[in-house]
């Protein structure tokens, strides 16, 4: 066992890294260039929305997992607490790619079909159930009432105005304790550890009670004329599992640039663990929200799993079952397997494609619709984007985590605990 | 041949038991078991006791309990009584996710449990077995099969220097019986 960890190590952002998440961008730049130009405007729109919903989620993840390690005072984390650290420092830019996608999908429009009353009219390529011009104004063919009673809430500027409070207050909380932690290695003593459990404690309170609405703000309210109160904590436990999935493959992927030494595979089993454990929560929500609305059968609820039951959609609705919960079930499901680094990178790997799929089902089926084939719903845009901002995370989570002077909190008070963990 | 059966050596202290472990390991004489009043970090390693299997009887009692109650439903109300409920098939598997859940729980706690009590004969009414009484209260006791491992008093010396504050020869394997 190494016991000399040399903790003034700088990351160094290079190499392989580098030059692949690059050409990841470039893939992504052009594959939205010509999703754009061969006509799929409304595809692309939707798969911008998709992933940059995606990616500030994780970023939102990486947050959410230092403040819960600080509010519960937990030691096993102290020693990677960087790597959340790095994903809640690219979160400012996440936010503004969203609100960029979200800005100009509702600026941008074309020809719709409105979904009640099946009028042509003019709407905007995303939220177009809610946001299309005329649709509160009794009269015109945009004339929708069930939106009309829902838009003192579903209004443009109270949507950009909540989305802007929800983002900055995330980012701002999230650079918060980044900056503790960065000062606690400066100046030791326990100012800063207890300022960032304040700070956490604020930071949960205030996402408790806002992330429920942002994902029925950013995703739900493109179904506008459906909802659910389990879409919320459904949409946060699928931002936790992807989160833990992303943190646990950049820690892998670190350990072996040979990082991160004293990461063993006791930190990987917590890791495991709790992926293994939000996997089952996550697959409780799905199925409660699901249940419910199989079970009354209401025509105004069941629409929604009407339109994920067509048949261009339903193998991935099945299928979205099997990576998000089947998967991880029976892979996690061991000790040994949480141990092991090949087995929980793959599980890691199935999870981070399998909660894709899974907003891609929350969002494709209300905006753009089935195409011709199930096997053609998900083609060369929704890989070519996928894959830009999975270059575009990496690239600026890596950049991030080589600006930190070293890669543990050299004076975390619970350091020496998270280095002795064993379980 | 003396008629010890086991030789057993008391520590106060837990660090002086490990202590006492590795002396004992060092000078190859095997340990039969250890046991102490409350769990001790890292001595499954020290020992080599392989990791319990407790979660695999966990798992097929679960995957028992979802199945025995798939098997009832389906012949309560998919074959031997249907009803229409809510214009639904007879069947209608989303129905019964839930209590297939529950009763997988159930099944995975109560076999989990028994499989317990069956491993380590403890069940109700039943008194345990123990080698020393103080290990359930303030001794550390390392255990050691008296049979082939000669000369005794070389053992009873190493535990001695280890610190052990009583060492003991026992002719029976249990201070109790049931």
């Amino acid at each position: 066992m190494e016991t000399h960890n040399s903790f003034n190590e700088q990351f160094e952002f290079s190499g392989k890294a580098k030059t692949y998440s690059l050409i990841a961008i470039a893939i992504g730049v052009l594959a939205i260039a010509l999703g754009f130009i061969t006509g799929a405007v409304e595809r692309t729109f939707a798969n911008l929305l998709l992933m940059g919903y995606y990616f500030t989620c994780v970023c939102i993840a990486g947050v959410f997992f230092c403040a819960l390690q600080y509010a519960a005072q937990a030691g096993w984390s102290a020693s990677l607490l960087r790597v959340p650290q790095a994903f809640a420092k690219v979160l400012p830019y996440a936010a503004v790619i969203l609100i960029l996608i979200i800005g100009a999908g509702l600026y941008f429009t074309h020809p719709i079909l409105t979904e009640e009353t099946h009028q042509h009219i003019t709407g905007p390529y995303l939220y177009k159930e809610w946001a299309a011009k005329a649709i509160t104004t009794p009269g015109t063919d945009a004339y929708d009432a069930i939106i009309k009673g829902k838009s003192g809430y579903l209004n443009i500027p109270f949507f950009f105005g909540r989305l802007a409070f929800y983002l900055i207050a995330y980012s701002i909380l999230g650079l918060l304790l980044v900056k503790y932690s960065n000062n606690e290695d400066e100046l030791g003593g326990m100012f800063n550890y207890k300022r960032s459990f304040n700070l956490a404690c604020a930071f949960l309170a205030i996402f408790g009670f806002t992330v429920p609405l942002f994902a029925f703000d950013a995703i739900m309210s493109l179904d506008a004329h459906w909802f659910s109160t389990m879409f919320g904590w459904y949409n946060f436990a699928a931002l936790w599992v992807s989160g833990l999935s992303v943190i646990t493959l950049v820690l892998i992927y670190l350990r072996k640039l040979g990082y991160f030494g004293w990461i063993t595979a006791d930190h990987l089993h917590n890791m495991g663990q709790l992926i293994f454990g939000f996997s089952i929560f996550w697959t409780y929500l799905w199925f409660a929200q699901f249940l419910l609305i199989y079970y009354a059968n209401i025509p105004e609820e069941a629409a929604y799993f009407y339109k994920r039951w067509e048949p261009e959609f339903q193998p991935w609705f099945w299928f979205n079952l099997v990576m998000n919960f089947v998967a991880p079930f029976l892979i996690l499901m061991s000790r040994d397997s949480k141990r092991s680094v090949g087995v929980l990178k793959t599980a890691c790997i199935i999870l981070v494609l399998g909660h894709w799929l899974d907003y891609f089902m929350m969002v494709m089926p209300g905006t753009v619709g089935p195409q011709a084939h199930w096997y053609t719903e998900i083609g060369w845009i929704e890989a070519g984007v996928f894959i830009g901002f999975a270059g575009l995370f990496t690239f600026l989570v890596l950049g991030a985590l080589s600006k930190f002077k070293s890669l543990v909190p050299k004076n975390h008070p619970f350091l020496q605990e998270s280095l002795h963990h064993h379980i | 041949m003396s008629s010890t059966k086991y030789i057993l050596g008391l520590f106060d202290d837990p660090d002086e038991m490990m202590h006492g472990i590795d002396k004992l390991q060092k000078n190859s004489i095997p340990i039969y078991d250890v046991y102490t009043p409350m769990p001790i970090h890292g001595i499954e390693a020290k020992l080599g006791i392989k990791d319990s299997r407790l979660g695999y009887a966990a798992f097929m009692f679960g995957c028992l309990g979802g199945t025995t109650i798939l098997s009832l439903v389906y012949y309560f109300l998919g074959y031997d009584w249907p009803m229409n409920i809510g214009g639904k098939i007879h069947f209608a598997l989303p129905d019964y996710i839930p209590v297939t859940f529950e009763w997988s729980v159930l099944f995975a706690s109560f076999g989990m449990a028994f499989t317990f009590f069956y491993a380590t004969h403890l069940f109700p009414g039943r008194a345990p077995r123990v080698m020393d009484l103080r290990a359930t209260n303030d001794r550390f006791v390392i255990a050691i099969d008296a049979k082939g491992n000669t000369p005794h008093e070389d053992i009873t010396n190493l535990l001695k220097e280890a610190g052990a504050v009583e060492i003991k020869h026992n002719d029976r394997k249990y201070v109790s019986y049931e």
